[in-house]
């Protein structure tokens, strides 16, 4: 497995440079100090200024910054219903139907969803604004959240609810004292999660938005449209630091759970 | 013959099991036994009532009844799968009876949720809260209960003094070695005084030598404490060795419920015979039938066994002889002819050698093999019978029991 050879050294060095190769090229050209995108003209950090004193990107941003709280806040909540009901809910009628419907946004066309919830708010004469984009995030983001708890929840074990219930807790009390610390680091992966979807989704925001309710993916996409300018350079590097770091940081949190569990777990045997 | 294991003293130092007659009063100075089941004014702690458990088809406990008294330390034997843990969750409130009711001191438990039953339970694979600290864990029914700070703080310590974990109040679970994290599950359920408690196959999980050492702790903190207790287990010897009563179960019925030495000496089924100990079992027809003693024909041309009388049986019915391997008594010589007493011959087949005791396994002259077990009290190298050595095997008419089923 862990043996160096060449192929695995190239078929590595291929995939790699293929993912990251175009985002490595962008965040270089975000300090490209020439107007020019192609033609560099020494190191400078100006557009990162110029981005951040363009007043259309600001609004953009602070516009897509309260989606994504919003939408990882109640995404999170809700998902962590679906998956206690889905995985704690026994047996109960239509919970194969449930569940079906719970991960169904998974593996829909975006285009699909966002075309369908348009149609949607159109016809309940919805004004379409940040709330609609929200409403549109929350769907989807919850899937995520529901999919990264559910799987911590299944390995969770029941009988801690009993000792619980058993020493004077009702279901609720019980979930909130015991369940919920040892599923913490799960729903802040979610959270996390759903704050990245949100964060660069363009298609649905697309569809789901109005005027005035301009995100930054969308703003940069209509930007790019007129030409790249070093400023969206600058701009979208800002952008992938702070995907990567969610992303990271997420990642971290369970993996750490994750050696913390199984070293009690073993610990336990 | 094995002592029964007279640890049981009961706040009044008779040490002694209750007999086979079950007396309830008059042991060793006239001091009384602890026997409530034979008082029938005893007002039982705990009462099935004709309970049923179905999962679909299947009964895991199948219209059971029965009573557990106050003090009691009371034992739930039976191989796994025969519904022990089912019934114990119906009494935490965890399963809900199918039929029947269970009745807890005076009131009906359907309905009642586990929050707000008297019990409490010490879960089999101990469940302590991996994100809480061991002072936390035992206080966490306290603080459910809304006790004071101090209180609270005040039975901590006091628990973690009966269970002997001085210092480790600040460690978590997994801090902890097997048997420290078995002792803190046990703390975490007696800290709210319950009326009863329940432990699920408590001891499962610890090696040999502690498991023992555990058995007697856990005896001496239930007298010291008054609490009932209803332990589950599929050992036998840890049946033996803390219960007042044991309850024998076979596919989620009571076979025989009854103190240890009553239901080592006198099991009421091949079943509890051979669950508990080791037996000899052999198969005859019954030749006469007498108030004290019974005849039973065994082999065509050999004497008839006598042995104790079962009121259950009448001349002609299929019965079974049992009796015990230390009960055999192993001679190379005919045993003198004395009333009552049995002697076969056969040949040694086999030695089971475990040091401190051998067992004969002795082929009879009809093919059936007997056991005969014997305690080491010479050496090894002076023993006198050996393998395929022609001996007779002997026991007395009331050393063994006769069982219609
Ligand atoms: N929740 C359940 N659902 C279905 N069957 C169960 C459930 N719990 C126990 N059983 C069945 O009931 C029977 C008794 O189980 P259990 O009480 O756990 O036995 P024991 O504790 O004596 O090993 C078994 O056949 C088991 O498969
Ligand atoms: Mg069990």
């Amino acid at each position: 497995m862990r043996r160096f050879t060449w192929f695995n050294a190239t078929s590595i060095t291929l995939g790699f440079v293929f993912l990251y190769l175009p985002i490595i090229l962008l965040v270089i050209y975000s300090f490209n100090d020439s107007r020019l995108v192609t033609v560099w003209g020494g190191f400078s950090g100006r557009w990162y200024g110029e981005a951040l004193r363009n007043d259309a990107f600001l609004s953009a941003a602070w516009n897509t910054l309260q989606v994504a709280l919003v939408t990882a806040t109640v995404a999170t909540v809700l998902g962590t219903l679906a998956a206690i009901v889905l995985v704690r809910g026994g047996r109960f009628l239509g919970r194969t139907l449930f569940g079906g419907m719970v991960y169904a946004p998974l593996v829909m066309p975006e285009v699909i969803t966002g075309l369908s919830l348009l149609l949607l708010f159109v016809s309940l004469d919805v004004p379409r604004g940040l709330m609609t984009i929200m409403l549109a995030h929350i769907t989807f983001a919850m899937c995520y959240a529901s999919v990264v708890i559910s799987a911590r929840l299944v390995s969770f074990d029941r009988s801690l609810e009993e000792a619980a219930l058993d020493l004077g807790c009702n279901q609720f009390s019980a979930f909130l004292r015991v369940t919920l610390p040892n599923i913490l680091p799960s729903i802040i992966a979610a959270w996390l999660l759903s704050f990245t979807l949100s964060l660069d989704d363009l298609v649905i925001a697309s569809f789901t938005s109005g005027p005035g309710a301009t995100t930054l993916p969308m703003r940069i996409y209509s930007q790019v449209r007129l030409g790249v300018t070093p400023e969206i350079n600058a701009l979208s590097s800002m952008l992938v630091g702070l995907v990567t770091v969610g992303v990271i940081v997420a990642s971290l949190i369970s993996k750490r759970a994750e050696t913390r569990r199984l070293a009690a777990e073993r610990a336990a045997r | 013959m094995p002592e029964p294991p007279v640890i049981l003293a009961k706040g009044t130092g008779a040490a002694t099991a209750a007999g086979h007659a079950g007396t309830a009063s008059g042991g060793p100075g006239g001091a009384k036994v602890f026997a409530p089941w034979n008082d029938p004014d005893a007002k039982p702690l705990v009462e099935f009532r004709s309970v049923t458990k179905l999962f679909g088809e299947v009964a895991a406990v199948d219209d059971l009844s029965l009573k557990i008294y106050p003090r009691e330390f009371f034992a739930l034997l039976g191989p796994s799968g025969c519904g022990k843990t089912t019934l114990m969750r119906m009494l935490a409130g965890f399963e809900s009876p199918t039929h029947g009711e269970i009745w807890l001191d005076g009131k009906e438990l359907t309905g009642t949720p586990p929050n707000r039953r008297p019990v409490n339970m010490m879960f089999q694979a101990y469940a302590l809260f991996p994100h809480l600290s061991v002072a936390d864990n035992i206080a966490f029914g306290l603080r459910r209960d809304g006790l004071p700070k101090g209180e609270v703080a005040e039975r901590v310590e006091q628990m973690l003094a009966l269970v002997q974990l001085h210092g480790l109040a600040t460690r978590r679970p997994h801090q902890l070695s097997g048997g420290q994290r078995q002792r803190v599950a046990l703390a975490r359920s007696l800290a709210k005084r319950p009326k009863m408690l329940l432990l699920d196959e408590p001891l499962g999980a610890l090696d040999k030598k502690l498991r023992e050492q555990t058995q007697f702790e856990l005896v001496s903190i239930q007298e010291r404490l008054g609490t009932t207790f209803l332990i589950v287990t599929h050992d036998q010897d840890e049946a033996m060795t803390v219960a007042d009563r044991i309850a024998v179960m076979d596919q989620g019925r009571l076979v025989q419920v009854a103190p240890p030495a009553q239901i080592y000496e006198y099991p009421t089924s091949r079943y509890v015979a051979d669950f508990l100990g080791d037996v000899n079992l052999i198969e005859g027809r019954v030749a006469a039938m007498a108030a004290e003693n019974a005849r039973l024909t065994w082999c065509e041309g050999r004497p008839d066994f006598t042995c104790p009388a079962n009121p259950d049986l009448k001349p002609g019915d299929t019965a079974w002889f049992g009796i015990r391997p230390e009960k055999v008594a192993i001679d190379k010589d005919m045993p003198p002819d004395r009333p009552g007493q049995n002697a076969v011959e056969g040949t040694v087949w086999d030695i089971g050698y475990v040091g401190n005791l051998s067992t004969y396994h002795v082929k009879l002259d009809d093919g059936q093999m007997v056991r005969a077990q014997v305690a080491n009290r010479v050496h090894l190298a002076r023993r006198e019978i050996s393998w395929e050595d022609r001996v007779w095997l002997s026991w007395g008419k009331d050393d063994g029991v006769l069982l219609a089923r």
